[in-house]
């Protein structure tokens, strides 16, 4: 039995459901929050970005064991189901960043935690952090933007991503 | 029609449109032909439309046609008609209909609708065709709806239609200041005829308040919440999880596996051997179904099933599998390349005698197999139930689907039910319905549960319909007024019959630059291959505007002539050329206004920095003719920068701004990553690539600047899907040339040592 922390919240995972399996296939096959995508399995596109302690981290490649005692943070975690969306969401809508959509999770995953640590970052900032996420449909140009558009936000609000 | 369909979807529209004529003929539905090649279902609908039409509405909702229904809430919900692989189509078609409904779109909800040739017509993601063959019938579904809105406000309070207006949802009778919602009015309106078509007025453009706009994705709030909304995320009530696992040389057939073993395995419910269904190496849309032989492990989780996989040991009968070997490929062009065509596919004036006058120009172009590569990896759920199937797939021919799964489990269509779901991503990739019909497979032989099959990124890889390499040897004369006197391209590409060219393997006779010169000769010869191939991304002109573009380059500095103005000599009087067999229009004045304001636009000419240029590159598909220009620095390794990237299109109105620029943008990216270093190899019949970490998409850090521009013309819509991608890689090509003197001929450039 592991006990797993997500979105504050504590999700008893049973004996059925080997403890190596990678923490990916636990949030979508076992306990259905199936935000987190799986897109390569080797730690190569970052579709599967959460967060561990705020921290952004590929699941497929993170046994769910080592994720206990934890603060797990997944994209159904950043807003409350019909709450008031991050800064950060707002601006991927606002760019109209996603074209297939499929990857704009976990890339919405990591700028959120680049904003926390670069409240205003430069291109190159973005270039850096970003460059671990892949996107097929190639939005990187929206992607900047939106991340631009979502340091505004929080500098005119005052208050955290 | 007048929509470009590869000859694989014409044969499936001419199929749907027989159908939906039969209908017709038995009184269900009337058919009304519209210009565009799209067709207007009339509002008629028959029992058999009416049973689809009853699924996407309650009882207190009024259906005003198979578009649009007014809710009782007052809500408007419009029905998205084709997959959503994110070309934008499940925003931009509503939108249509929204703009001549005049509705609010703030109140309008957007549903994918069900799949029903009868209520729909074709329903495909393919081609860049959604929107020219769907809109004029969807202005004439929302203007349609609208006069019946009117209509029922003149009715309730009996006034002349003519002195009504709408506004945003609202029907206004101003001399009365009398004014009702839609949701007021509908109840009526559903009850009222529905008016002739020519009686329905259209709008001018200069009245569109939505198209044109910057409108964002119907979908982006779930995307942006990690909502249920791909076809991986779907789930049903005891469904199992399961991989397939293929043999490693493509075609191979399963013979015996340790299947007692892999079934003790830790979650694993069953294991078996699937065999092969119909030509699965053969892209097909006729919709006859097609499974490659293999082995299905179905399990409680999709990690149990990974697990087993690698545990799986199969005997595989690879006797007829395929042995193709790349780098015997290129040999063999390569001789091929210097001997007569095999075929000769057409010829005009006299070649020979010009290439006789002066000094030909010649050059061996080669490009790679590449990968679809959708980020989300090929996947379905079904559930076959004994006498019907359910199925929630992903897929970019819904209907080819429906098809090919009534054959393969021998029910009538009426029984197969397809739920459409949103693709992550599409490229071509889902046209072919193979992962479709393995889950229904897997489904049966499990006995009838619903199962997700989900492939394994290298499954994904391993087992595509791939964008076929090739070779195009190229001599062409320039007279010594510097003009292009004599053109000729032996095509080398493959064949799977060894007749014809393997799918989106071929060439038009008639390619640009044959369509205008008076001397040319287009010929091909064929190498024999069982690789599966089929649509990529602007299929055929995704690779030959490389080769065209970057030699016609080549004959513009063998004619020491700066290319834009080269190419616009070339281009003559602005006229139209013959249909392409795709029904392609070509227009030469088209082509110069793109060319010209490219070269406007990026400043062509200016002085830029040593081992820094521009580069120019034209093409005409899918309707659209675009010219882009790429700003390229290469250093002494062959690093290449691409710093900016300037697109100029001529697509005739635009329907979504945001959407067409986003597309336009994408595809700069994509063609980035597939000119500089995607390439699919293989040896012994073996895909060698297996992942990303192989195949490396470009990131964040690579992706230039991109200016887009559309020019603002009255021409019909077109598609935006594709067209932007082919003149990427010769304009970048074409830049590299002229920073270094040194020209790329191999997709990718990785090949020849160059990196970004």
């Amino acid at each position: 039995m592991l006990n797993l922390t997500i979105n504050g919240k504590t999700h008893a995972i049973g004996d059925d459901v080997d403890p190596k399996t990678p923490l990916l296939w636990v949030l979508r096959d076992t306990l259905n929050m199936t935000g987190t995508k799986y897109g390569c399995g080797v730690g190569q596109c970052s579709a599967c970005t959460v967060h561990l302690n705020g921290v952004p981290i590929q699941s497929c490649q993170v046994p769910a064991e080592s994720a206990v005692g934890q603060q797990i943070t997944t994209i159904e975690g950043l807003a409350a189901p019909g709450a008031t969306l991050t800064a950060v969401q707002q601006a991927w809508i606002e760019e109209d960043v996603p074209q297939c959509g499929y990857c704009q999770a976990g890339q919405i995953m990591r700028a959120t935690a680049l904003l926390a640590r670069f409240p205003k970052p430069t291109d190159a900032q973005i270039d850096t952090e970003m460059a671990a996420n892949l996107c097929r449909c190639g939005t990187y140009v929206r992607i900047r933007k939106a991340i631009h558009t979502a340091a505004a936000k929080v500098a005119k609000t005052g208050g955290a991503s | 029609m007048s929509v470009y369909l590869p000859e694989s979807m014409q044969k499936l529209y001419a199929k749907r449109r027989e159908e939906a004529l039969q209908l017709t003929r038995r009184g269900f539905i009337k058919l009304t032909s519209v210009a565009g090649g799209g067709f207007v279902l009339a509002l008629s609908l028959g029992p058999t439309a009416e049973k689809a039409l009853a699924q996407t509405k309650t009882a207190a909702d009024s259906s005003l046609n198979p578009y649009v229904q007014i809710r009782a809430d007052g809500r408007i919900v419009l029905f998205a008609k084709n997959p959503e692989v994110g070309q934008g189509v499940k925003t931009s078609l509503p939108l249509i209909v929204a703009e001549e409904l005049d509705a609010d779109w703030s109140q309008v909800d957007v549903r994918q609708s069900v799949i029903s040739a009868e209520l729909y017509g074709l329903q495909l993601a393919g081609g860049s065709t959604s929107i020219p063959m769907n809109f004029d019938t969807l202005r004439r579904a929302g203007a349609t709806a609208r006069a019946m809105l009117v209509a029922a406000a003149a009715q309730t309070w009996s006034v002349p239609a003519a002195e009504l207006r709408t506004d945003k949802g609202v029907v206004r009778h101003d001399k009365s200041r009398r004014s009702a919602t839609y949701g007021e009015l509908a109840a009526v309106a559903a009850t009222l005829p529905v008016p002739a078509a020519e009686s329905v007025k259209l709008k001018p453009k200069s009245a569109y308040r939505l198209l044109g706009k910057r409108v964002t994705g119907v979908d982006n709030e779930k995307i942006v919440r990690g909502e249920p909304l791909f076809g991986i995320d779907q789930r049903v009530p005891g469904m199992l999880f399961a991989t397939f696992t293929k043999a490693p040389a493509i075609g191979g057939r399963a013979v015996s596996a340790n299947l007692d073993h892999v079934r003790t395995m830790p979650g694993v419910k069953n294991a078996f051997i699937v065999g092969e269904i119909g030509s699965p190496t053969l892209f097909d849309l006729s919709g006859a179904p097609a499974v490659l032989s293999g082995v299905a492990i179905v399990a409680n989780t999709t990690w149990s099933a990974m697990q087993a996989k690698k545990a799986l040991q199969v005997q595989w009968d690879e006797s007829t599998a395929s042995h193709d070997s790349w780098t015997a490929a290129v040999t063999e062009a390569k001789r091929l390349a210097t001997q007569a065509p095999q075929q000769v596919l057409g010829e005009a004036g006299n070649v020979d005698a010009a290439f006789g006058e002066s000094k030909p120009v010649e050059a061996l172009y080669t490009y790679h197999y590449v990968s679809h590569a959708d980020l989300e990896p090929q996947n379905c759920t079904a559930w076959f139930k004994g006498d019907s199937v359910e199925i929630w797939a992903p897929t970019q021919t819904p209907q080819a689907a429906v098809d090919a799964i009534a054959a393969l489990v021998g029910l009538p269509k009426e029984k197969v039910l397809l739920h459409q779901l949103r693709g992550g991503g599409g490229f071509g990739r889902r046209l072919a319905n193979d992962s479709v019909c393995e889950a229904v497979l897997v489904s049966k032989q499990a006995g009838g549960i619903p199962v997700k099959v989900q492939w394994m990124r290298e499954d994904d890889m391993g087992f595509d319909y791939y964008r076929a390499g090739g070779f195009h040897s190229l001599k062409a004369a320039v007279d010594k007024s510097g003009k292009l006197a004599a053109w000729q391209n032996h095509f080398i590409t493959f064949t799977m019959d060894g007749k014809a060219p393997v799918s989106s393997g071929n060439i038009d006779k008639a390619e640009f630059p044959a369509s205008v010169l008076a001397n040319q000769r287009m010929a091909q010869s064929l190498i024999p291959s069982k690789i599966p191939t089929g649509p990529w991304r602007a299929p055929g002109s995704n690779v030959i505007a490389f080769c065209v573009q970057s030699f016609l380059n080549e004959c513009s500095v063998a004619a020491k002539r700066d290319y834009p103005d080269f190419l616009v000599d070339l281009m003559g009087s602005p006229r139209t050329l013959p249909p392409d067999p795709f029904g392609g229009v070509f227009h030469t004045g088209r082509a110069v206004a793109v060319i010209k304001t490219a070269a406007q636009r990026s400043g062509w000419g200016r002085k830029l920095p040593a081992g820094r240029a521009l580069g120019l590159a034209f093409h005409f598909s899918h309707q659209g003719h675009f010219a882009e220009v790429a700003d390229v620095s290469v250093d002494a390794n062959r690093k290449v920068t691409v710093h900016k990237v300037w697109v100029v299109a001529d697509i005739g109105p635009i329907v979504n701004l945001s959407s067409a620029e986003n597309q336009c943008q994408g595809s700069v990216v994509d063609a980035i990553s597939t000119a500089m270093g995607l390439k699919i190899t293989f040896e012994n019949g073996r895909v060698e690539q297996t992942n990303f970490h192989q195949y490396p998409i470009v990131r964040i850090d690579k992706a230039p600047e991109i200016d887009v521009h559309f020019l603002d013309t009255d021409y019909a819509p077109t598609g935006c899907g594709e067209p932007a991608f082919p003149p990427v890689a010769p304009a970048i090509a074409n830049a590299i040339f002229a920073a270094t003197g040194q020209r790329p001929r191999t997709l990718p450039f990785s090949v020849e040592g160059y990196s970004i």
